[in-house]
């Protein structure tokens, strides 16, 4: 056994820290965490200064998807921890992970309502995974320890350890157990070969099988698995909004995401199926109408690492509870085994295949040179196939949806769950950190933007050249369409009046700033910002009128969608 | 439908706090809790009663299952299973009558009396919350001064 040595507890987060293979760390200083920043002197870890604690989150959190090992995020005390609480909540929301170290008063002024002083753990407590307060310094390691193995495996999320500030400069002997027990989790299912089989049975006797992939699919990275399945068993596979890009979109089987603004064919074909493979997806209403209507008309192979899951929202015939990828192994394996491989086209694929290619030709998009679908498209033809897109909230990120294919898998992130505006561009920079080495794109609205813009700072001194390509309408998109639609065209508080001047406010950040308004400058725009190396926001004025169309209406079935006529 | 859930949770702070916490954020109501630590220190038990149909209930043990200071989530077959509340009753006496026929009520259920007063007295009853639900409607007449209820505490049949 090791001698155990005497350090502060902010020394001791920092050693955890290493030893999790903590490479950089986003956030912020306040009052309540200096000892932890004031390790930084003394640590190889690197900081990334955000410009706002709850930036600093969607930066941890953009990171750990990318990645697959948690983000981390720093805030001080009170309002500094309060502004990561929607970074929790989204990547709670679409189970990512991240471990958040918050600062805290001294262990005798908590609940004294000293200065910054917020129970963030109360306030937490339904959008985190975990969350410890050690209440002495040697309890840190082992919070630390555990809160990465709690975040990272089964059903990933965020993790928050909040540290009261004496704890931080207490000294103890400290020991580094490699070994923990927590009693109450089991994140592992073995292997499910009998339901796997059910499952196998199930889909060769059904006459309209189809595949769900959800965002399990991309954080088990089980994209060679599902390959092989709708390949060997010839099914068209659908995705969710957030398993968007689990399956190349490129694919002859591949109908893209269903949902809200599903693309025509997927809520078309997944209307018409009778039996469906669920894989890693929560059937969030967003994906699936209502939930009565969808499920009434379906046999449902639910798989997913999460029991609670199934039987939520849809009744499963099947469920094959444990890491997707693991049985999704199990399942290429007895297809291997058995010898089953099908070559000829069903009527059923046939009819897929009509189906897509008539809504490939009869979609009618915006006229203008500068709509959204043909924007995206040239967006899809300039990018390496590698490149990685995160998108911000609103229109552009449903237009993003339909009309930006995703070639490589797991290359296409959004805040599908939560919604949470001004998520892209913080997420966009720590995608980047995780891979320097291909362009990171945030697709983006310029409501969305405004939220997190200031991160631009980050980018430009950090050094992390991301992209960002806002489509430009000058106007909350999303919430106008919808009182277009909704509420006669009462536009309440929506028009941003073209303010700010996006290309200025990047060069007043050090960022480059392009405009582009025509599909030449669009194209030229794109090569350079993907040649640079300082941030680029290219602003892309468009049509405010433009709607995102197929709309699924809420509370409504996809076989209700709603068409551009 | 009436559900007993028996938790064994970690005996740590804040655990009351995050269970009640999930029946509420998943919009699940808590019928009845009660809480003591077991002959483990390390645990705490929780007994929560509550209303749902069945696919609802399957869903609060699920949810409850999930979380990871809980170790153990068990829902209890309520005909397999012994469950008793303990309850106190303050009981006006209006006139010398009452105190008898109170007395022989409390008798009937198998309670005992407490503090006996000229105006009023107290009961303890233990027993089911259906059999505490009869007492109380049968005590109404003489007027109920106040209730305090414990919640029910329940543990399944051995099965030899």
């Amino acid at each position: 056994m090791n001698k155990m040595e005497i350090m502060s507890g902010a020394k001791a987060l920092m050693v955890a820290m290493e030893k999790e293979g903590v490479k950089q760390v986003f956030g912020l200083p306040g009052g309540a965490n200096l000892p932890i920043y004031d390790e930084f002197a003394r640590c190889d870890i690197r900081h990334i200064l955000a410009r706002h604690e709850q930036s600093a989150s969607h930066m941890a959190d953009g990171f750990g998807r990318v990645s697959r090992k948690p983000g981390v995020c720093f805030a001080t005390s009170g309002p500094g921890a309060t502004n990561i609480l929607t970074g929790l909540a989204t990547a709670q929301a679409d189970s990512s992970p991240m471990i958040a170290v918050t600062g805290q008063v001294p262990v005798a002024m908590i609940g004294r309502d000293a200065f910054q002083e917020s129970d963030i753990i109360g306030m937490s407590n339904p959008v985190v995974k975990y969350a410890f307060q050690p209440r002495t310094a040697g309890e840190i390691p082992e919070a630390v320890k555990k809160g990465f193995f709690i975040a990272e495996s089964g059903r990933p999320g965020p993790v928050l350890i909040d540290i009261p500030k004496d704890v931080q400069t207490n000294k103890e002997p400290m020991d580094f157990p490699d070994e923990f027990k927590i009693r109450g989790y089991h994140p592992w299912a073995d292997p499910d070969i009998v339901n796997v089989e059910r499952a196998i049975e199930m889909l060769l006797h059904a006459e309209k099988p189809i595949i769900l992939a959800g965002g399990g699919t991309i954080i088990s990275s089980a994209f060679a698995e599902l390959q092989s399945i709708a390949e060997t068993l010839m099914l068209p596979v659908v995705t969710t909004f957030k398993g968007k890009g689990s399956f190349p979109e490129n694919h002859p089987l591949s109908l893209g995401p269903i949902g809200m603004h599903g693309h025509a064919e997927a809520n078309k074909m997944m209307t018409e199926a009778d039996c469906v493979l669920a894989i890693g997806t929560r059937f969030s209403d967003r994906s699936v109408g209502t939930f009565e209507a969808f499920e009434k008309r379906l046999k449902i192979i639910h798989m997913d690492v999460d029991p609670a899951e199934i039987g939520k929202n849809q009744t499963a015939q099947i469920a094959v509870i444990g890491d997707v990828k693991v049985n999704l192994r199990v399942m290429v394996k007895l297809l291997l085994q058995r010898a089953i491989k099908k070559t000829d086209e069903s009527p059923w694929v046939k009819h897929v295949k009509e189906t897509k290619a008539y809504w490939k030709e009869n979609l009618k998009i915006h006229p203008g040179e500068m709509g959204a679908a043909k924007i995206l498209r040239k967006l899809r033809e300039v990018l390496p196939k590698e490149s990685i897109i995160t998108t911000e909230v609103g229109q552009h990120q449903m237009w993003a949806s339909l009309f930006y294919d995703v070639i490589q898998p797991g290359t296409f992130f959004s805040s599908t769950g939560l919604g949470t505006m001004g998520w892209g561009f913080p997420a966009a920079i720590g995608a980047k950190v995780a891979r320097p080495d291909v362009p990171v794109v945030d697709i983006a609205g310029d409501g969305s933007f405004a939220m997190t813009e200031n991160s631009l700072a980050t980018a430009v001194l950090e050094d992390i050249p991301v992209i960002v390509f806002i489509l430009n309408n000058s106007t909350l998109g999303m919430v106008a369409q919808w009182q277009r639609t909704f509420y006669d065209r009462r536009m309440i508080g929506v028009d941003q009046k073209s303010c700010p001047d996006y290309v200025k406010l990047a060069e007043s950040y050090g960022a480059q700033g392009i405009r582009a308004q025509s599909m030449d400058e669009l194209d030229k725009a794109i090569k350079t910002a993907l040649s640079s190396d300082v941030a680029t926001v290219i602003d892309i004025p468009i049509d405010p009128e433009e709607d995102v169309l197929p709309f699924v209406a809420p509370g409504t079935s996809l076989a209700d969608m709603v068409l551009p006529s | 439908m009436w559900a007993i859930l028996s938790i064994l949770v970690e005996n740590k702070p804040g655990i009351l706090f995050k269970v009640t916490h999930l029946f509420r954020s998943r919009n699940f109501n808590i019928d009845s809790i009660s809480v003591g630590v077991t002959d483990n220190p390390d645990y705490s038990k929780m007994t929560i009663t509550t209303y749902g149909d069945e696919k609802r209930i399957e869903q609060i043990v699920k949810q409850l299952d999930k979380m990871i200071d809980t170790i153990k989530v068990e829902r209890l077959d309520e005909h397999k299973t012994v469950y008793r509340e303990l309850s106190l009753f303050k009981i006006k006496l209006s006139n010398a009558n009452d105190s008898m026929e109170v007395n022989k009520l409390v008798n009937a259920y198998g309670g005992k009396v407490h503090d006996v007063k000229k105006d009023s007295l107290m009961v303890e009853l233990t027993a089911t919350p259906d059999q505490i639900k009869a007492f109380e409607e049968l005590a109404k007449p003489f007027g109920i001064l106040d209730v305090a209820r414990t919640g029910v505490a329940a543990l399944q049949r051995s099965s030899t």
